[in-house]
């Protein structure tokens, strides 16, 4: 028994509708976007997160995913730290020498490392390299209708792609951090002592007399916050491409953007409540 | 059985779909025809609740289709993707057991055993070492129609399942559409605008015209041509 669609509404017309139009022009839609994309992009996040974790199926993905976003960025992480090191140990010279004793410049440059420099500097280098990567396999994904296949079948995509991912990055930021950290001190040591008349001896002392827990441990809160955005903006646009190609190259632009852009934002949050005096 | 129920779908200004109904009863397949264009992958997704329609509503067995969430239980559901939307980082054989290994607690050694099966009954056994990149189009959608029956659903959607292939393949699939009809009693629906294969395979026969269906059983080749034209 089949029945058949009876309307004679002509071709092309509007169909009525019994609902309101919250949208009407498209002058208030950019307005409407920016309203409702922040509430849209933590519902995501939260829709990744919370459900079944499956950790029998996700634990294997999950490894996949930590050694192409943790272990793949290595590398490029401990360029970047020992650069990082030389750079901030001749800053801080610059800045402090002959005003304050030699220690402060091992001061300077730990403290700086472990609050500020590691944490985004390794966050911005994981968001270009990997909130793109999971931008545009994701987008790819999408065209191509793999995410709908694994809707179809019943396999929730958001734990079996999202999930992974975004636990990947919030778990290895924090450890690429602390490379970072270490790189780029022992870095900032070799200077010190090689060419900036400080002696390793009193570098040390500058570094570790004046470590604190509270400069460590804020700093490696904010890489896994890090992690967890780059994570997510990855997911999250890649998830919404339309478009075909040039969807898929526009998705991945805006998830790195976004992503630099939040981690300057929770890095200053994160200064007010850990470090505001 | 899938009820649709005055369904509308637009994009931007152009009217889709325009209060579609539509009942696809149990153990029937049936055939919506048209040219490419038309909004027949839009009201398949739709059928399937992969896409939400702008009004109107889709029924499962009685149970309203809610979209943006699972439309239905494991394995109930099986759709063939016109580019086959296999998997590229698996195998063929990973692509077909996924299923099962995502959604049920079978064990490893039935798992294989299914998904061999299936590869034999669409003609790809011996395949499933290979990379989807290594396949043929029609390869393709062969191990796309394997990957939907794997979990033995109760409905199969296909979209253009023969469009584009030699007549061999053709033939395999077409054969493979019958199987699941006439000796498994399956409800499937099928989209293309190829009339042979529709009128071969199908029961019902609906042409999609202006956004709306009209029943065209034993439509001939010239009415259909001309319906278009």
């Amino acid at each position: 028994m089949s029945s058949i669609a009876t309307t004679d509404r002509p071709f092309g017309s509007s169909p009525s509708s019994g609902t309101i139009d919250l949208m009407p022009g498209r002058a208030n839609i950019p307005r409407v976007r920016v309203l409702v994309a922040p509430i849209d992009y933590l519902a995501f996040l939260v829709r990744c997160l919370v459900g079944s974790w499956d950790l029998r199926r996700t634990w294997p993905r999950f490894i996949a995913q930590l050694s192409t976003h943790g272990v793949g960025a290595v590398p490029v992480v401990v360029i970047t730290s020992v650069f990082i090191g030389l750079t901030t140990a001749v800053q801080t010279s610059y800045q402090l020498m002959g005003v304050v004793p030699k220690y402060f410049v091992g001061m300077g440059v730990g403290r700086l490392v472990l609050i500020e420099l590691a944490p985004v500097m390794t966050g911005f280098i994981v968001a270009g390299r990997s909130a793109s990567a999971i931008a545009a396999e994701l987008g790819a994904m999408r065209v191509s209708e793999q995410i709908d296949a694994l809707e179809v079948m019943g396999v929730d995509p958001y734990r079996y792609l999202c999930l992974p991912r975004i636990l990947a990055t919030s778990i290895g930021l924090p450890v690429l951090v602390v490379v970072t950290e270490v790189v780029a001190v022992f870095t900032a040591l070799f200077i010190s002592a090689s060419m900036l008349n400080v002696p390793a001896a009193v570098f040390t002392y500058g570094v570790t007399h004046f470590f604190m827990v509270r400069d460590f441990t804020g700093g490696i809160v904010k890489a896994v916050l890090f992690g967890m955005l780059v994570g997510n903006s990855g997911c999250y646009y890649g998830f919404s491409v339309d478009g075909g190609a040039q969807g898929v190259g526009r998705a991945t632009t805006r998830a790195v953007v976004l992503s630099a852009v939040l981690i300057l934002l929770v890095d200053f949050a994160i200064a007010l409540v850990f470090f505001k005096t | 059985m899938i009820r649709v129920e005055e369904v509308s779908k637009r994009f931007r200004d152009k009217v889709v779909l325009d209060k579609v109904s539509l009942d696809v009863p149990d153990g029937t397949t049936m055939a919506i025809l048209g040219p490419s264009g038309i909004g027949k992958t839009v009201l398949l997704k739709i059928m399937a609740g992969l896409l939400g329609p702008d009004e109107g509503r889709v029924f499962h067995d009685g149970r309203r289709v809610h979209f943006g969430r699972f439309a239905e239980p494991t394995g109930r559901l099986g759709y063939v993707f016109q580019g086959g939307a296999l998997f590229d980082s698996l195998t063929v054989a990973e692509n077909v057991a996924l299923v099962l290994e995502e959604t049920t607690r079978l064990s490893r050694s039935e798992i294989d055993r299914r998904t061999q099966d299936v590869l034999r009954r669409v003609g790809m056994s011996g395949h499933g070492c290979l990379s989807p990149r290594a396949l043929s189009g029609g390869m393709t959608r062969l191990v796309a129609i394997a990957r939907a029956l794997v979990a033995d659903p109760h409905t199969i959607f296909y979209d253009e399942p023969t469009t584009g292939l030699d007549p061999a393949v053709r033939e395999r699939i077409c054969a493979v559409i019958r199987e699941l009809r006439e000796q498994r009693s399956r409800t499937q629906v099928v989209v293309t605008h190829d009339l042979d294969a529709a009128c071969s395979l199908a029961s019902n026969t609906y042409m999609l015209r202006a956004g709306r269906l009209v029943r065209a059983d034993n439509v001939r080749k010239e009415d259909y041509e001309q319906a278009y034209s």
